[in-house]
């Protein structure tokens, strides 16, 4: 065992020899942040009795949900044959929705450590990491964690990963980040097995960007990779993809507290910070330079990231529309990849159309704008861009079922994603089946283990963000897993589905469905609203229809008694409070038409049928 | 009087009522309510503050009960003397339960005298109480045409024996028209209340209820839905599925056939749960409550309602005569209404008339709607051109979605 380091190396004046940079590949829950934790204390950086569990794991929700959202960097010293080594730990998201992050934060390393829950095996998002890394030729040193559960299977695993990537099971390291067993045996590892980075200290600085982060007092902290050169304080610095020029107000390493230093050489990992206040200024993937001995060429990989999903955000009460308004102003300087536009709908009022890489990151940020600036909203059922082509040759983009042309249209298409599902072979026919009723193609096939599939399907991006990987989870009793990437576009027989009360369209029902399913989404809808919409002084009925063609017809009748029997002495108060508290909630009603919907019936009819079964045993 | 009781802001212990009590008191009607807690069994459907213990012990005992709220009576005399609202003469009284009748009449006629020795009472006051078919003779009817009433309410509710049942109303049907006419022959004037819509009540049950009950021919009918209240026994068994929900469209035409076949009997609607033969014989109590006259509450749990203050008293029989022992007042609580609070109720309130609601209480806003209710055929056109909105029979099924439109700030 290597005891920890005596002295630490000095920023700015570390060799690139005693350098290594590395990454933890892991799923969600298979204790990637709690062997982080036990690395930070087995390196001295962090004392034990300031151990904050899941110390890189900052934000509140990413603590909830166990799952990373934004990567960090943390150098640590450590010890080896009486060398001290600089480690840099780079912290990944872990959700596939942040793949191009993931890629970047990759890219700043050397090697990666493949972390996979001794009683678990891999699963399909760790399986596309991986296969990211590999390709970015990183060194791989695969580790089984929770080798403590009594669940565990190490031999088993250890097989898989030995299977996968090469080598001998017998290599595959085993840990518990929550005894520490093995922690320190990787530590060692990760200095004996991973290369040092290289670069040219003497060429014109480049460093290439893995994160962006808003601090409230500090302004955007970008953290940086320094590939060629070096880096020091109060020089100017640009931003090769924009010219942007900045001023380079501090330089350090975070350790894991922000620590400034005398610059950044060749492969030190660290932060800047310039001043500027929206991470769009500072974008992932960005190559930074010197602005007075600037880099003829940008690092390469660079990508804008491309919102994938949109989603309507309303605000419950109208008059928080400035509320979200400023919420999203304020988000969006932590996220460079949330785009929104200011959108109205007849239904829900004044909202913003929203875009998102995936599900999972409209949910995070529908939960933070929900929390931390205590707003209750609304979100209208999450779509994809379709690209309509008209007969007349226009082509509209479409990210809201209420843009969709009205003219003659000659050809849609839509995005495609390639997934890859991961589950024990029993699962194989129930997942054909899901992927098969979602118009999915199948792509291969391949056994990783005697028992483990590894399944490829070619689908429509539509037919996922919905409810796909609910339905998976429980297709495959949560044995499943699933990845994705964008895969082009194709053309498809695609209609635009009205639902209309009394004759009046209402916008945030609409959905743009596959012919052949445009009849069963029409008929949910209407039943759903005959049981959410209360009865009227009136019949109202509701329509599905494809342009004039109605596909289903439901109807609410005419309320015919509303009225309190009895109202005496004793009554009074009672009944005037009542209607006190019926006059507040009509205030919440929307008006469509004539018809008063309450908004929980948008809410009902927005959510999926599992969240409505889950909201009713409540 | 359901038995849950309002929130308000506490009542002090001495019963004083705020200044705004007094004003205008003079001009107003001043009315008693007598609430009389027991019963002999407790009905499914009954949330009422009633017990059916004979022995709760001290003065909420039955036998002491009449001593307890007698002494109520003195305290309600001194609580609105010290806050200066005038003595008036008493113009109506109403017993109500419970089953004020399980009391001995005498008892009843003992608590109208302390009343009356107090207050005074008008020549043509009414007086009223309700009974249970099961418990009046002729000589407890005598009893109480002696002592000052003047009309009996009896609870007849159904005359179908499978209705009754699931009510758990103890009377035999045939009990009925004999007490009926026995309380004629003591003199005093007849009222049967009937409940429709209960589980299991056929359309035409409810046809043959109604002509029973007509062909009586009471001087008033009140006829109510049945509403199952939270908490009570039918409550629970309709939750665990025994009984049949209740369903507002079956409400809707027990409704319409009962204000049919009373009307043609010839009687008219005053409110919307109530007919009378005669505009005389409506009842003057209720029509107080909903003008918004003055009225006090004996009794555990009673509600009143002095110049726009209203309270109530401790629901128990036993807090409520320990606090008398003691002389506090039996006020638990209260609630003193503002000027936008009392036009609301009584929007709330007078809609609920045929003779209506003078449209120039309404707002700017409210008078709008007006149009709306008429082309909805929810108020009647005429009245409304004589600026007094009254309800359809239409609008008097939709009574409080009319009064949510009429108030619409």
């Amino acid at each position: 065992m290597s005891p920890m380091a005596r002295t630490a190396p000095v920023p700015a004046a570390t060799d690139p020899a005693i350098i290594r940079n590395f990454c933890i590949i892991a799923h969600i829950d298979h204790g990637k942040s709690t062997l982080a934790d036990r690395m930070l204390q087995s390196t001295g950086v962090v004392q034990a009795r300031d151990m904050k569990a899941q110390y890189l794991d900052r934000m509140d929700i990413e603590r909830e949900r166990g799952i990373t959202i934004k990567s960090q960097a943390v150098r640590m010293p450590w010890e080896v044959d009486g060398v001290s080594y600089a480690l840099n730990m780079i912290d990944t998201p872990g959700h596939v929705d942040f793949t191009y992050e993931v890629s970047r934060s990759l890219a700043a390393c050397e090697g990666a450590i493949l972390l996979v829950d001794a009683a678990q095996g891999i699963e399909a998002q760790t399986l596309a990491n991986l296969y990211l890394a590999m390709e970015n030729n990183l060194t791989i040193i695969p580790v089984l964690n929770k080798i403590d559960l009594p669940a565990a299977q190490p031999e088993k695993y250890a097989a898989e990963l030995a299977n996968l990537i090469g080598g001998d099971p017998e290599d595959v390291l085993r840990v518990s980040g929550k005894t520490g067993v093995g922690v320190e045996a990787l530590l060692d590892k990760i200095v004996r097995d991973l290369p040092a980075p290289t670069g040219d200290p003497d060429a014109p600085a480049r460093a290439m960007i893995f994160d962006s982060v808003y601090d409230t007092y500090r302004g955007v902290v970008t953290y940086v990779r320094v590939v060629d050169g070096m880096l020091h304080p109060r020089e100017r610095i640009q931003m090769m993809s924009t010219r942007a020029s900045h001023e380079l107000l501090e330089i350090g390493v975070s350790s894991p507290e922000p620590t400034p230093s005398k610059g950044l050489g060749v492969g030190e990992v660290g932060y800047l910070i310039t001043g500027v206040k929206d991470v769009r200024q500072s974008k992932v993937g960005d190559t930074v330079t010197n602005l007075a001995k600037p880099a003829a060429k940008s690092l390469p990989g660079y990508a804008d990231a491309k919102p994938m999903v949109f989603s309507g955000l309303y605000p419950l009460d109208g008059a928080d529309y400035p509320v979200l308004r400023d919420a999203l102003e304020k988000l969006m300087l932590n996220d460079a990849a949330l785009v929104y536009e200011p959108e109205t709908s007849a239904a829900l009022g004044f909202g913003f159309r929203v875009g998102f890489l995936g599900l999972l990151h409209l949910e995070i940020t529908r939960e933070r704008l929900e929390r931390e600036y205590n707003l209750a909203l609304i979100s209208t059922a999450p779509n994809v861009e379709y690209e309509v082509t008209l007969e007349d040759k226009k082509v509209v983009q479409v990210t809201n079922p209420s843009e969709y042309p009205t003219g003659k249209v000659a050809e849609v298409r839509e995005p495609m994603v390639s997934a890859t599902i991961l589950a024990p072979n029993e699962f194989v026919g129930a997942i054909m089946e899901l992927c098969q009723a979602r118009r999915g193609v199948l792509g291969g096939m391949d056994y990783l283990s005697e028992d483990r599939v590894e399944i490829r399907y070619r689908l429509p991006l539509a037919e996922i963000v919905f409810d796909f990987f609910d339905i998976l989870k429980s297709k495959t009793r949560g044995y499943g897993s699933l990845d994705w990437k964008a895969d082009g576009d194709q053309a498809a027989d695609l209609v635009k589905v009205d639902i209309m009360l009394q004759g009046e369209q209402v916008d945030a029902f609409s959905a743009i469905t596959h012919r052949d399913k445009a009849y069963a989404y029409g008929v949910m809808m209407t039943g759903k609203l005959r049981e959410l919409i209360p009865r009227q002084q009136f019949e109202v009925p509701i329509q599905a229809a494809i342009g004039s063609r109605i596909i289903a017809r439901e109807s609410i009748r005419a309320i015919r008694k509303d009225v309190l029997a009895k109202c005496y002495g004793g009554d009074i108060s009672r009944k005037r409070k009542l209607l006190e508290k019926q006059k507040e909630g009509k205030k919440r009603m929307k008006m469509v038409g004539t018809v008063e919907v309450p908004q929980e019936a948008f809410i009902a009819a927005l959510t999926t049928d599992d969240s409505k079964d889950k909201a009713k045993k409540k | 009087m359901p038995s849950v009781l309002p929130l308000g802001d506490p009542a002090p212990s001495d019963g004083l009522l705020p200044a705004q009590a007094a004003d205008g008191a003079a001009a107003r009607a001043f009315g008693l309510y007598v609430h009389i807690p027991f019963c002999a069994v407790r009905c499914g459907y009954c949330d009422f503050n009633t017990y059916t213990a004979t022995e709760l012990g001290g003065g909420a005992s039955q036998d002491a009960y009449a001593g307890t709220a007698v002494s109520e009576v003195g305290l309600a005399a001194r609580v609105l003397q010290r806050s200066g609202v005038p003595a008036r003469k008493l113009s109506t009284v109403f017993f109500g339960g419970g089953t004020p009748t399980l009391l001995p009449a005498g008892d009843l006629a003992m608590i109208l005298r302390a009343a009356i020795d107090q207050w005074g009472i008008e020549e043509d006051a009414e007086v009223t109480t309700e009974a249970n078919p099961d418990s009046v003779t002729p000589e407890s009817l005598a009893i109480l045409k002696e002592a000052g009433f003047t009309r009996v309410s009896f609870g007849m509710q159904s005359a179908v024996p499978h209705v009754l049942k699931v009510l758990d109303r103890t009377h035999t049907p045939s009990r009925v028209p004999q007490v009926v006419r026995w309380a004629r022959e003591a003199g005093l004037a007849v009222s049967l209340d009937l409940i429709y819509g209960t589980p299991g009540e056929s359309l035409a049950d409810w046809r043959y209820s109604l002509e029973t009950a007509l062909s009586y021919e009471p001087d008033h009918i009140s006829a109510y839905a049945l509403i199952v209240e939270e908490g009570t026994k039918l409550a629970a068994q309709m939750r665990r599925g025994e009984v049949p929900g209740i369903d507002d469209d079956d409400h809707a035409d027990k409704y319409e056939l009962a204000d049919q076949l009373i009307t043609e009997a010839g009687l008219g609607w005053y409110e919307v749960s109530n007919w009378a033969r005669t505009p005389d014989q409506a009842c003057r109590h209720n029509l107080a409550y909903w003008r918004g006259d003055d009225w006090w509450g004996i009794g555990p749990g009673a509600h009143s309602h002095v110049g726009g203050v209203r309270w109530w008293n401790v629901k128990h029989p036993v807090a409520y005569a320990n606090r008398l022992a003691q002389g506090y007042s039996p006020a638990a609580g209260r609630e003193t209404l503002d000027s936008d609070t009392r036009r609301l109720e009584r929007v709330m309130l007078e809609a609920r008339l045929q003779s209506g609601l003078d449209v120039s209480t309404l707002s700017t806003l409210g008078r709008h709607e007006v149009a709306g209710l008429i082309a909805d055929e929810l108020v009647e056109p005429a009245a409304a051109f004589h600026g007094r909105l009254v309800l359809t029979l239409k609008g008097r099924l939709l009574a409080d979605a009319v009064v949510r439109r009429i108030l619409p700030d």
